[in-house]
């Protein structure tokens, strides 16, 4: 067993987390929050594009680097440490992966190519309202119309759904489940505010036309999903562990500095035994983390055995981070103004989307060992 | 031991459900019934409503206003609220410097403001906390300079809920640096239009500009303004305590929650296309919690049987406080699981999710305060291992 990166990795995680530290700062992340538009902006994706963020797992033929996800789970951990709000995650990996694990070489080059410069985004649109994570609860049809398709139906939350220039759109056709890449400006989509800052879309296919050459079906669909979402709940857990790592230092940082009683907080052994856990999960999180983004492209059992640990670890401990975070910075902490609510926020989306704690336990368990 | 209700008191809980369901606003019951966020004019119509019936201070004695409840037609009432999803309100007049003023006050005092608290015409708020003076309230600073006549306060207090909408904030100011900390401590009545004086809100996790900044440059305030005696202040505040933390016991907040997650469970479907609330691993997550609920319910009654016979709350409270707190938030937390992906929910309006889950993800955004506000748990754990269970210092 070997847990180290290579040379190639330290330095793609270090000019990542260079990024963050120098040109988007929690700062930054609540200045574009606050401000008009997608939440997100244009010129730093197409500067994500062209340092080759944007390639990683992408093949060599189509502008890719050629990498694995590991590389794109080091990216997200990184862009998580200060809140970066360009949309890797909705992008390149939900967007991305349908594109590159169902599309033939002629539809990777003309949706993934521009993406890969930072010319476009992508997004995915598999979910409907208040319908839960399961890959085939997909009530959205699609209906052959001479060559092409006519999709109808309605998808819920769709992350950089208001801004993508193509979007992924999962739909039930007479022969199975398929995905669809549909013109961002074709769909009728609704911008919403989400609860960590972000913007998502409802997006309503009404009658929307589809050309045949625009349907991924180099694997079937439903193979293709589950693949995608795990990739994305691994993505998750990258991210939420960048997270994690940032609010157990600045949480650690502010019980160094605040006094009471005469004293440094971080001297109560209540709060020591407490910051203890925290880093505790930190590092059951790191562990998940490793195992989620080195295994999850191997596709099998093990692999979605891994992704749903690191899930849960990432809704537990994630979580327990997160809260206890807000608690030992006290009041402050339950201010709009205090970086620390930003975190705690994320964290929330990323547990919920690509699957919750309840997902992803029943299917571990279904999928369990009687022995 | 007798824990069922007699005749009469049955026939009371249906004439307070009556008058209830008649006396309501519609636009406020349109509210309750979406387990909306009542902003503070709402909260104050409600009161207003309450009042008119002479029912706005079920906890107050007779001669000050109060309805004269038994202890157990009080838990009814309150039931009744919570069950027809009324607005909470205010506690600073009602539930902490009335009662405050009740025991502590001068005749005058009691005349000058008890009436006001309790018809809602003069709103309060509650000046403790400072920047440096949180857990360690003892340590606070804003300074009150006795000048014969009057104070003259100077100061800053934070996290003051919504000071933006009150008249009045009951403030515990210096009064003398001598001795111990606790012993230069006066209880101040401080009219929030005293030139000097002002409130400036921000915003909170939740997004609602539930607390403000409270400052105090130079602010004269008349001696008669005083609450108990000079340099006593810090009794009275422990006297509050007790009482806001029966308060924060949060039952009816809960049982809210509980009720609100069982309507998103069957509002919400599962992968099988059947509302969660038929399936077996939601309806135990939401058990597991009600039966919590239920300890923590009879954990209340028993505290307020005991406030009844005119025991002053001690620091047995704090179990009620440390209880209900996280009893709040993992309510929240059950109810944004429910909601999955509709729980990234934020200010959108009607439409984006069901009416009665538009409040859900800002309530379990604020309510991370309710491990913090009115002493943090981690403090309610201190006062139970050196008062309760008489741990040694270290
Ligand atoms: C099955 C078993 C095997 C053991 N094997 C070995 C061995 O191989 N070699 C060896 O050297 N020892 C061994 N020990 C002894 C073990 O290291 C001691 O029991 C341990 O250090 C605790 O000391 P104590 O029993 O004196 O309890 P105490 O130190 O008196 O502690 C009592 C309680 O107070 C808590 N406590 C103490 N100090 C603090 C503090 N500062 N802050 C917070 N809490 C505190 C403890 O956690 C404990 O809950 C073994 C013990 C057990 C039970
Ligand atoms: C939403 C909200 C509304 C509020 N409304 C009001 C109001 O209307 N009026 C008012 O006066 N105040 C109000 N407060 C203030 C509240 O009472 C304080 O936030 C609280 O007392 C904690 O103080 P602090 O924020 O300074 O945190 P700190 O005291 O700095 O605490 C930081 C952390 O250290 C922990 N800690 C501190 N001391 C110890 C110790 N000895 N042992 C172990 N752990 C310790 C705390 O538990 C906390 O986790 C409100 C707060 C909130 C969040």
């Amino acid at each position: 067993m070997d847990f180290d990166l290579n040379d190639d990795q330290k330095m793609l995680a270090k000019t990542v987390a260079d990024f963050g530290k120098k040109e988007s700062t929690v700062e930054r992340f609540r200045k574009v929050r606050d401000a008009e538009g997608p939440g997100w902006e244009k010129a730093v994706w197409q500067k994500m594009g062209e340092l080759g963020w944007l390639s990683v797992p992408f093949p060599e033929e189509v502008g890719g680097f050629g990498g694995s996800f590991v590389e794109v789970g080091l990216i997200l951990e990184q862009l998580g440490k200060t809140l970066v709000p360009e949309p890797y995650l909705a992008s390149v990996v939900l967007g991305g992966y349908p594109i590159l694990l169902g599309g033939t070489a002629e539809q990777q080059q003309r949706f993934l190519a521009p993406m890969i410069e930072g010319k476009t985004s992508l997004a995915l649109a598999h979910r409907e309202p208040a319908r839960r994570f399961a890959p085939g609860a997909v009530a959205a049809t699609a209906t052959k119309d001479g060559e092409g398709w006519v999709l109808e139906g309605t998808k819920a939350w769709v992350p950089n759904g208001h801004a993508a220039d193509q979007i992924v759109v999962a739909a039930k056709a007479e022969d199975g489940l398929g995905l669809f890449v549909v013109d961002g400006d074709a769909v009728e989509r609704e911008t919403l505010g989400c609860i960590d800052g972000h913007r998502a879309a409802h997006v309503k296919l009404d009658g929307v036309k589809v050309e045949a050459d625009r349907r991924l079906a180099a694997k079937p669909a439903e193979e293709v999903l589950v693949q995608v979402l795990d990739h994305g709940a691994a993505g998750c857990v990258a991210e939420g562990f960048g997270l994690a790592q940032s609010m157990l230092w600045m949480t650690l940082d502010y019980l160094k500095t605040r006094e009471q009683f005469g004293v440094k907080i971080g001297s109560f052994q209540a709060l020591q035994h407490r910051s203890v856990d925290m880093f505790v999960e930190v590092e059951l999180l790191k562990s998940v983390f490793t195992e989620a983004i080195a295994r999850v492209d191997q596709g099998d059992l093990e692999a979605r055995r891994a992704v749903s640990a690191a899930k849960l670890q990432l809704a537990q401990g994630g979580q327990f981070v997160s809260r206890q975070a807000i608690q030992l910075h006290g009041g402050i902490g339950v201010t709009d103004e205090a970086d620390i609510g930003l975190f705690f926020k994320r964290m929330h989306s990323l547990v919920t989307l690509c699957g919750d704690e309840a997902f992803h336990v029943r299917r571990f368990a279904e999928e369990m060992d009687a022995a | 031991m007798d824990l069922s209700f007699s005749a009469e008191e049955l026939a009371f809980r249906d004439e307070v459900r009556a008058w209830i369901a008649d006396a309501m606003p519609p636009h406020i019951k349109k509210k309750a019934d979406d387990a909306g966020h009542f902003e503070m004019p709402e909260v104050m119509e409600w009161h207003k409503v309450l009042y008119e019936k002479g029912w706005v201070a079920p906890h107050w004695p007779k001669e000050h206003g109060g309805p004269g409840f038994t202890a157990t037609e009080r838990f009814l009432f309150s039931e009744e609220l919570e069950l027809a999803g009324a607005p909470i309100l205010s506690p600073f007049g009602l539930v902490m410097v009335g009662p405050l003023i009740q025991r502590f006050g001068t005749e005058e005092q009691k005349k000058r403001f008890l009436p006001k608290i309790l018809s809602g015409e003069e709103v309060w708020c509650q000046g403790y906390s400072e920047p440096n003076a949180g857990s360690d309230l003892a340590s606070l600073r804003t300074m009150a300079i006795d000048e014969g006549d009057h104070f003259v306060v100077t100061g800053q207090k934070t996290w003051t809920t919504y000071a933006q909408y009150a008249d009045w904030i009951f403030c515990l100011v210096r009064t003398s640096t001598e001795g111990k900390k606790q012993a230069g401590i006066s209880f101040l009545l401080i009219p929030l239009d005293t030139p000097g004086v002002e409130v400036k809100p921000m915003l909170t996790l939740g997004h609602t500009p539930a607390f403000c900044d409270t400052y105090f440059e130079n602010a004269k305030v008349p001696k008669e303004n005083l609450l108990g005696p000079l340099n006593g202040g810090w009794n009275l505040a422990k006297a509050l305590l007790g009482h806001e933390r029966t308060l924060v016991a949060a039952v009816g907040h809960c049982r809210r929650n509980v009720r609100l997650a069982k309507r998103i469970a069957a509002h919400q479907l599962g992968a099988d296309g059947k509302p969660l609330l038929e399936d077996p691993y939601w309806r135990e997550r939401i058990a597991r919690l009600e039966m919590r609920l239920r300890a923590h319910q009879m954990t209340n009654y028993r505290a307020l049987a005991e406030q009844q016979k005119g025991k002053h709350p001690g620091p047995e409270s704090s179990i009620l406080k440390l209880v209900g707190s996280e009893l709040v938030q993992q309510t929240d937390e059950l109810c944004m699981e429910l909601m999955g992906p509709d729980s990234l929910n934020w200010f959108n309006g009607e439409g984006a999710v069901a009416p009665f889950e538009q409040w859900v993800g800002p309530m379990f955004c604020y309510d991370r305060a309710t491990t913090i506000y009115a002493g943090s748990n981690e403090i309610q754990k201190n006062i139970i291992a050196k008062l309760i269970l008489g741990l040694p210092k270290k």
